[in-house]
């Protein structure tokens, strides 16, 4: 017998409302313990401190010290022009992975393997010392300089990490171009769109979602690899703190300094990528479920 | 010619494979001024890359094809031919709209982002005026009230109906729509067939490919039968709908009409 929508069935005395209950949650064991867990961990760090060799006064006395900002701005300026640097080529490289033209396909699979094949350290030096190879350099016989007067610790640091970054952004953005619908693209053009728009308009926007959470992380490990920079002499972060324990020989405490800028630095980074996730997950999160 | 049979789509011995697989053979369409074409035949018959070759997601590999008397993708001089330029094929393509089995919204829009991001960005009209014009399509298409809403919140009805006012915000000429209700839920089909007849209603030159023989046999002004990339028949659309010359096209409404 089939229960048509008109009749109700009839109420039995058994019948209850769970609206109008209370209900009994079960205890949180796991949170508990978990709660437990970390306190102790928390207390036992904080007791080795506090007993360590280590002087709290030092390091807050050298936080805010000329050279150590210097070699913080350093660092951050550092960071944003090599990471700005690599998503350009990055995009460059996972576009011209789906080109038509086989050059220009080829040109970008090279690019990739190299920059991504070479260790990062071996690729800095080389650009370092590239006055023994070409100790002159010069555009089609025009503007003829020596080699040693641009490259400069921080030029050879720049087209180190930017290239380097460019070649892992490429494949972070190719993978982010081949998780946007085909069918976005084809509805693009089918509006009048030149391939070109349809990729900023239509395909980057979208693809950007995906691409953040990776691109965020780069944009992290590009922060700490710029202390390598030291090896050329680059006054970074990591160098300014060590030139002043050279001196002194409060190693611990100075480096406790640098520990709490990167901390800061990578704090402050991780907000904006949240806020960039945010703006690119427009339309894909449903605005009642934020 | 008579101003009254003025061809926006003449496809002539029109042919294109992929790869060995030939899927357009011999095809022969011409769609008129303000006609709707609809064309009706089974899954894998061709319908599709037909749609797709007129508005130049595919390209077309023999015979011709001309839109608005402008061949397709091509400009002939001297007997030889030059491929056009992609500025010259967006605008090309900006006379025709196409509206997707799939919708192809852009999620990452609202629903009248969608609809003025061709004006504004292609046409480069202003947005004031882009808005005004776009909420009167969403106004037609009976969606004003959810221009603010983002296509993941709409029903696929919805979806699929401010897919309809992003292609018309271009002003096309010709109307292409490749199985719009295919992806629908039943209860929604209408709403957008609805929005369609509207569109014939007011003359719109309409090539659509469906399954919906009711629309076809009352919407249509021609109904052009395919199978295996083969125009098997073509004719008046009430005449053909009811009464087809060829078996192979009578064997398709039967078997559609099964179900
Ligand atoms: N991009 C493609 N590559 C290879 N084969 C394709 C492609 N697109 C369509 N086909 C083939 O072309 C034939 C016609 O497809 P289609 O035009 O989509 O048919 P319909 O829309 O009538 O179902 C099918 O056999 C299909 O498998
Ligand atoms: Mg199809």
């Amino acid at each position: 017998m089939s229960i048509s929508s008109g009749t109700q069935l009839p109420r039995t005395a058994a019948d209850i409302d769970i609206a109008r209950m209370r209900l009994i949650k079960p205890l949180p064991y796991g949170q508990i313990i978990a709660v437990a867990v970390i306190v102790l961990i928390a207390a036992f760090i904080t007791k080795s401190f506090a007993e360590g060799q280590i002087n709290w006064e030092i390091t807050w006395q050298y936080m805010f010290w000329p050279t150590i900002l210097m070699g913080l701005v350093n660092t951050i300026w550092m960071s944003i022009l090599c990471m700005a640097i690599g998503i350009g080529i990055g995009l460059l490289c996972a576009v011209g992975r789906d080109s038509i033209n086989p050059v220009i396909r080829w040109a970008s699979i090279f690019y990739t393997w190299f920059f991504r094949g070479a260790p990062l350290i071996l690729q800095l030096l080389i650009w370092f010392n590239l006055a023994l190879v070409f100790p002159k350099l010069s555009l089609f016989g025009f503007f003829e300089v020596r080699t040693v007067d641009v490259i400069t610790p921080a030029v050879a640091a720049i087209l180190g990490f930017g290239l380097n970054a460019g070649a892992y952004a490429s494949e972070i953005i190719r993978a982010g171009l081949l998780g946007v619908d085909r069918g976005q693209f084809e509805a693009a053009k089918a509006i009048g769109m030149t391939g070109s728009m349809a990729l900023r308009r239509v395909v980057l926007p979208q693809a950007m979602r995906t691409v953040l959470p990776p691109l965020g992380n780069e944009f992290i490990s590009m922060i700490k690899m710029t202390s390598l920079a030291s090896i050329l002499g680059f006054s970074d972060l990591l160098r300014s703190v060590q030139n002043i324990y050279f001196l002194n020989t409060r190693v611990i405490e100075l480096l406790m300094v640098a520990t709490v800028w990167y901390l800061v630095v990578v704090t402050i980074l991780s907000f904006f990528q949240r806020m960039l996730e945010r703006r690119f997950g427009r339309g894909f999160v449903r605005r009642d479920q934020k | 010619m008579s101003l009254a049979a003025l061809p926006v789509i003449e496809a002539r011995a029109l042919g294109k494979s992929f790869n060995q697989l030939l899927v357009l053979k011999d095809i022969d369409i011409t769609v008129n001024k303000g006609e709707v074409v609809c064309i009706i035949g089974p899954s894998g018959s061709g319908k599709t890359t037909f749609l797709r070759c007129i508005n130049q997601l595919e390209t077309f590999d023999s015979g011709s094809l001309r839109l608005d008397g402008e061949l397709v993708g091509y400009r002939e001089a001297g007997g030889a031919l030059y491929r056009l330029s992609e500025k010259d094929i967006a605008r090309q393509r900006r006379k025709t709209g196409m509206v997707f089995q799939r919708f192809n919204l852009f999620p990452h829009m609202t629903a009248l982002q969608n609809v003025i991001e061709g004006p504004t960005r292609v046409l480069r009209q202003d947005v004031a005026q882009a808005t005004a014009t776009a909420m009167q399509l969403l106004e037609s298409v009976g969606l004003a009230n959810k221009a603010d809403a983002y296509p993941s919140e709409l029903s696929g009805g919805q979806q699929q109906r401010v897919a309809i006012a992003r292609a018309l915000a271009m002003k096309p000429d010709l109307m292409l729509f490749d199985e719009p209700t295919s992806a629908l839920d039943p209860e929604l089909v209408g709403e957008v067939l609805h929005v369609m007849r509207d569109l014939a209603a007011q003359g719109m030159t309409m090539v659509v490919v469906t399954h919906e023989m009711g629309f076809a046999r009352d919407v249509g002004d021609r109904v052009v039968f395919m199978d295996k990339g083969s125009v098997i028949e073509t004719g008046p659309a009430k005449e053909m709908m009811t009464n087809p010359r060829e078996e192979r096209t009578r064997s398709f409404l039967k078997m559609v009409a099964r179900d």
